[in-house]
């Protein structure tokens, strides 16, 4: 197991990361917050953060192609599976993932989601894993189909997987979306062009893994996430001035 | 030429979404049998020490919209100012704190409610003691990258005044976006405004 590091978070790169404030994604533009952000450096309150033991997973718990009914899921089958990191490189064991999507058809199990495509009647459209003492981790479920979206007159969100995850400091904590490699519909949407730089966004396409992919069952796609590093080092300033 | 530096970036922010309940309160939301339970009920079980409050608010947008689908996070101390972490170094925290919620406001009415115990003094890296507060962290459909910010307790005027962090608040009078406010015994009213003249102090950290 990794050794803990529990020093100040890295400071959050604002300018890599998607404005609040993002006109073409039209919900933002009364959501963002208008006055700048109060930075100061993370206290033990970010620093700190809720533990999640693989002990509190259920069996199929990363396995969104049976997890609902114990039925399969329709739709092309897909593992997701990659490892997270810290900005300095290291794993972070015990992370707590989780996805949600749509079924292959782009429809939502949720009740605001009125698209027209069907239901699966065996797909939630959930799953969650803890990652292992090398940061890894992996999922079993269907590629999501794309689906449109009232923004602009003719949005399609392309093909893509709500991921959440902790860290070991509630500072850390992060929710994106992970994308298909080859998908025409990525440069198109007005979500993912809430990031500025197209190197952050090709930090959120995951490419197709044939080495990790297994014949005739599923194709593999490979997402690794990073999180906020932490700092390590004797020079800390004390209020001594030790 | 210099060396390189190695360090990697970020994995960045995207929106929640509007159906972030279906991966993370799919039981609130009604998407029943898949988990037991939705994790981070209540960061507290009976028996916690400290004074038992309720915190009840909404979210509300740039044109006085309360939010129906936004998710929230809060993190906590104890009574005693300690975290259940395993980073916690100073001390062993209330074992019947777990410190970490998960609430999803109302479909209908967009209110949210949090039953916690009040935190204790949590110290700054300064060594100056920082004000009770719960951390809370916020995403919804429309927020790109979740946004931090704090209850604090307007009946802690001593603590809050000399907390460092509410000290990097230069234009005072947004301090008071951050106080929870009493209505009653144990319990408090804290809404968010995400725009406009009672915007809330939101933070960097």
């Amino acid at each position: 197991m990794t050794a803990p590091v529990n020093g100040p978070l890295y400071p959050r790169d604002r300018l890599w990361h998607p404005p609040a404030y993002a006109p073409g994604y039209k919900t933002s533009v009364t959501r963002a917050p208008q006055r700048a952000l109060v930075a100061a450096a993370s206290t033990l309150s970010e620093e700190t953060g809720p533990a999640f033991g693989r002990d509190m997973l259920g069996e199929r718990d990363n396995n969104l192609i049976l997890n609902f009914t114990g039925k399969p899921a329709i739709g092309e089958r897909v593992i997701l599976h990659g490892r997270v990191r810290d900005q300095s490189g290291r794993p972070v064991p015990g992370v707590l993932l989780e996805i949600w999507q749509a079924n292959a058809g782009g429809r939502y199990r949720h009740k605001m989601d009125h698209y027209l495509a069907p239901l699966d009647p065996n797909f939630g459209g959930c799953g969650r894993t803890v990652t292992n003492d090398e940061g890894a981790y992996e999922f079993l479920t269907v590629r999501p189909g794309a689906y449109p979206w009232p923004n602009g007159p003719n949005d399609w969100r392309p093909s893509h997987i709500h991921v959440s995850v902790f860290g070991s400091g509630f500072g850390q904590r992060l929710i994106t979306q992970m994308y298909f490699e080859g998908d025409p519909l990525i440069p198109l949407c007005p979500i993912v062009r809430t990031i500025p730089s197209q190197e952050a966004i090709d930090s959120l396409v995951a490419p197709l893994d044939m080495n990790a992919s297994i014949g005739m069952d599923a194709r593999a796609y490979r997402f690794d996430i990073v999180l906020r590093g932490r700092r390590q080092t004797f020079f800390e300033n004390r209020p001594e001035g030790m | 030429m210099v060396q390189k530096l190695d360090t990697l970036r970020e994995t960045p922010s995207q929106t929640a979404g509007p159906y972030v309940h279906i991966g993370c309160v799919p039981n609130f939301l009604g998407n029943k049998g898949i988990y037991p339970a939705d994790l981070g009920l209540s960061p507290v079980a009976k028996g916690a020490r400290g004074e038992a409050i309720t915190i009840t608010g909404s979210v509300i947008d740039g044109a006085g919209m309360v939010l129906r689908d936004v998710m929230l996070e809060s993190w906590q101390a104890d009574a005693a100012g300690l975290f259940p972490s395993p980073h916690e170094k100073r001390g062993k925290a209330d074992p019947k704190v777990s410190g970490w919620c998960r609430f999803a406001a109302d479909f209908e009415s967009g209110l949210f409610t949090l039953k916690t115990i009040k935190p204790g003094r949590v110290p700054h890296a300064s060594g100056k003691p920082m004000a009770p507060h719960i951390a809370l962290w916020i995403v919804a459909r429309g927020i790109n990258t979740g946004l931090q910010t704090r209850i604090y307790f307007d009946d802690e005027a001593k603590a809050n005044a000399e907390c460092p962090i509410l000290a990097r608040i230069e234009h005072r009078a947004r301090v008071a976006t951050l106080l929870a406010k009493r209505s009653g015994k144990g319990a408090y009213r804290f809404d968010i405004h995400l725009q406009g003249e009672a915007e809330t102090v939101f933070f960097d950290l």
